[in-house]
């Protein structure tokens, strides 16, 4: 398969008054042409800042302290604003967490959505307005013709992020970041949306990066996904090696603590605690405060990525070959049990 | 025997009443909340959800209808009437965004305390200190974190102290308008637990409005599903979810993500079409016993038969 995109040590610090905080700390991964890759992990987990990186819109107190961004063979972090500007909107395009406030208001969203061809093509207003109208209909927008005049505010909460999706797709954009696209939405809206992506993904063949921190969506949309906690990939695997087949404790937790409606538990399992503070990131395994299967070696050292499969990894210390064999939660069992059955079929 | 702490009865809310934007929030809902049990409230935005659980805490004054409150009539309770200040503490409500919810200006143990000082319930600042520190512990923060401000805190620590609020006047009814969405997967299991424990200590009612349906199911006793201002169904947590009549209730469920590949790949999500809500007269009936759907009378006849 053709990768597109390619992280390989990513670091970044961001100054602030308190001092440096480490929000990536060596991050690696790629993506195939046409594939989903979804990404994984609570607030401050490193998700966002890392797509923000790919797309060249750090903030300013941020610098990178090490690694490299190819994308299409290009090295993103090694671009002027210029050429940033370029390939934003073009070879890249984003869609974000909420369409209210990545619309423009008091811009009619023909407009809006024409812009892209406007800025990145030659063409002329009135063939773009008629692709904008195009766009719009492959999103969903019923009547685009009459609408393109009207505002964001005439539209319903899941009508504007189609918008914003038709942004996103009309320049046909090797890699689609989508920074949880649905969390704002209402789920019977949600699953359009995913269903949506998914129609365009097939028509235009753009490879999507799609950020979040719900397990139900991942399974539905991801072909690949990376679970990150406190600025690093954790865990990487197919789809169904990472809902089946887990290895990081921190996705066990994550796994656990999400009742499914077959769920008749009499208590929720929660990770105890709370994300380590980044400013100080603790020396060993980030997780092992909050990790109760830490051993003494995690408190010490960070644990290197564990092969599983050609494509699963995990970083975590159990599965070093001297580590002692524990039992995972009964979820967890649930889960691997599927897998065996998957994998005696195979 | 289970025994009705709320009634609702007819309870209608029109906004902008006789305006050109005149907006029926709620109409006709009737409904009611048994002692000690969570009722979770589901439905889209814009749904009526929140609106309901603000005209239940009498944050609106109803249009018209009922919501007898402990044996009393709550509706048209006036402001700043004793009446009112009792039955204000007896209902607390939590908030969905604990970053708003808090006022950033003032310390942890005044935030916790204001309802104290309004219902006159210590009189002494020794008392309160010790009413807050025991509120503290029993939302799992300690004693140090009184002195503090509103930004020291992560959002599921913001939480806990929305939640030590709401219990500092011991209510006996507590309405929940989304007080998870904000918080991280990991963060909203340590929440819903604490919420869970909390109820079995004290005894409470709970009013549980949220969007996320399995976590509703998850802590709810009985559902209730609103569209367009109506209870279109009403039962309990598991009759909703293995027999939903309603088809909007059916396009609700088709809808929710599974943290499983194979069946997501297997969902077909239900469109549900408002439009037939639109012909022949409904209402809300009680088709199974303590399952009630909106329907008309022959739809109420099929539900019957097929089952």
């Amino acid at each position: 398969m053709e990768e597109i995109l390619a992280v390989k040590d990513l670091a970044i610090d961001f100054a602030t008054y308190a001092g440096v905080v480490h929000a990536i700390r060596h991050v690696d991964f790629h993506l195939n042409k046409g594939e989903t890759l979804a990404i994984v992990g609570e607030s401050g987990s490193g998700k966002s800042v890392t797509m923000r990186t790919v797309m060249g819109l750090l903030a300013n107190n941020a610098s990178v302290v090490s690694g490299t961004v190819q994308l299409a063979g290009e090295d993103v972090l090694a671009k002027s604003e210029k050429a940033l500007n370029e390939m934003r909107g073009n070879e890249v395009a984003m869609i974000f967490q909420d369409p209210m406030t990545s619309l423009d208001p008091t811009m009619p969203i023909g407009k809006q959505v024409a812009e892209p061809l406007l800025l990145h093509t030659k063409t002329t207003k009135a063939e773009a307005l008629k692709e904008a109208v195009r766009v719009l209909t492959l999103v969903g927008i019923t009547d685009a013709q009459s609408r393109l005049k009207d505002y964001p505010h005439q539209f319903s909460g899941g009508q504007r992020q189609r918008i914003v999706i038709a942004i996103a797709i009309i320049n046909h954009p090797q890699v689609l970041i989508a920074d949880e696209p649905t969390t704002a939405l209402d789920v019977t809206v949600q699953a359009q949306i995913i269903s949506l992506l998914k129609a365009i993904q097939k028509k235009i063949d753009t490879a999507i990066i799609f950020i979040t921190h719900d397990l139900g969506v991942v399974a539905g949309i991801a072909d690949r996904v990376a679970v990150m906690y406190a600025g690093k990939i954790v865990e990487y695997g197919t789809v169904d090696e990472i809902f089946y087949n887990p290895m990081h404790p921190y996705t066990w937790g994550l796994l656990e603590a999400m009742p499914t409606l077959s769920t008749v538990r009499q208590r929720l399992f929660a990770i105890p605690g709370t994300p380590p503070d980044l400013l100080n990131p603790p020396q060993g395994d980030a997780f092992a405060p909050r990790n109760p299967y830490a051993m003494k070696i995690d408190q010490e050292q960070e644990p290197p990525f564990f092969p599983v499969s050609k494509t699963h990894a995990a970083a975590t210390w159990l599965l070093h070959p001297d580590a002692p064999a524990v039992e995972p939660p009964e979820e967890i069992k649930r889960r691997k049990q599927l897998w065996a059955q998957k994998e005696a079929k195979r | 025997m289970t025994e009705a702490l709320v009634k609702v009865r007819h309870l209608v809310q029109t906004f902008n009443a006789g305006k050109k934007d005149e907006v029926r929030a709620l109409q006709d809902l009737s409904f009611e909340i048994y002692k000690g049990e969570t009722l979770g409230l589901v439905g889209e935005s814009g749904s009526g959800k929140t609106t309901t659980g603000r005209a239940l805490i009498r944050l609106y004054r109803p249009t018209s209808g009922e919501i007898v409150f402990a044996g009393q009539d709550i509706a048209q309770l006036k402001n700043g009437t004793p009446q009112m200040l009792a039955f204000r503490r007896q209902t607390q409500m939590i908030f969905q965004d604990p970053y708003a919810s808090l006022n950033p200006r003032m310390k942890v143990k005044d935030i916790i305390a204001e309802g104290l000082d309004i219902h006159h319930l210590v009189h002494s600042s020794q008392e309160r200190d010790a009413r807050v520190a025991a509120l503290l512990a029993e939302v799992g923060l300690n004693r140090d974190h009184a002195s503090r401000y509103p930004h020291e805190f992560s959002g599921g620590q913001r939480q806990r102290i929305g939640i030590a609020r709401a219990l500092a006047v011991q209510p006996q009814f507590i309405i929940a308008d989304e007080p998870i969405s904000a918080l991280d997967v990991s963060i909203q299991a340590q929440v819903v637990n604490l919420l869970k424990d909390i109820q079995a200590k004290k005894g409470l009612t709970y009013l549980f409005i949220a969007h996320d349906l399995s976590m509703v199911k998850y802590i709810s006793d009985r559902i209730a599903v609103m569209h367009n201002g109506r209870l279109v169904e009403l039962a309990s947590a598991d009759e909703v979810y293995n027999h939903p009549l309603h088809p909007y209730t059916q396009s609700l469920l088709s809808a929710i993500p599974e943290p499983d590949p194979d069946r997501e790949r297997q969902r077909e999500p239900l469109v549900y079409d408002a439009s037939m809500a639109e012909s022949g007269e409904r209402q809300l009936v009680e088709v199974f016993p303590e399952h009630y759907v909106l329907a008309t009378a022959a739809e109420v006849a099929t539900y019957r038969e097929a089952h």
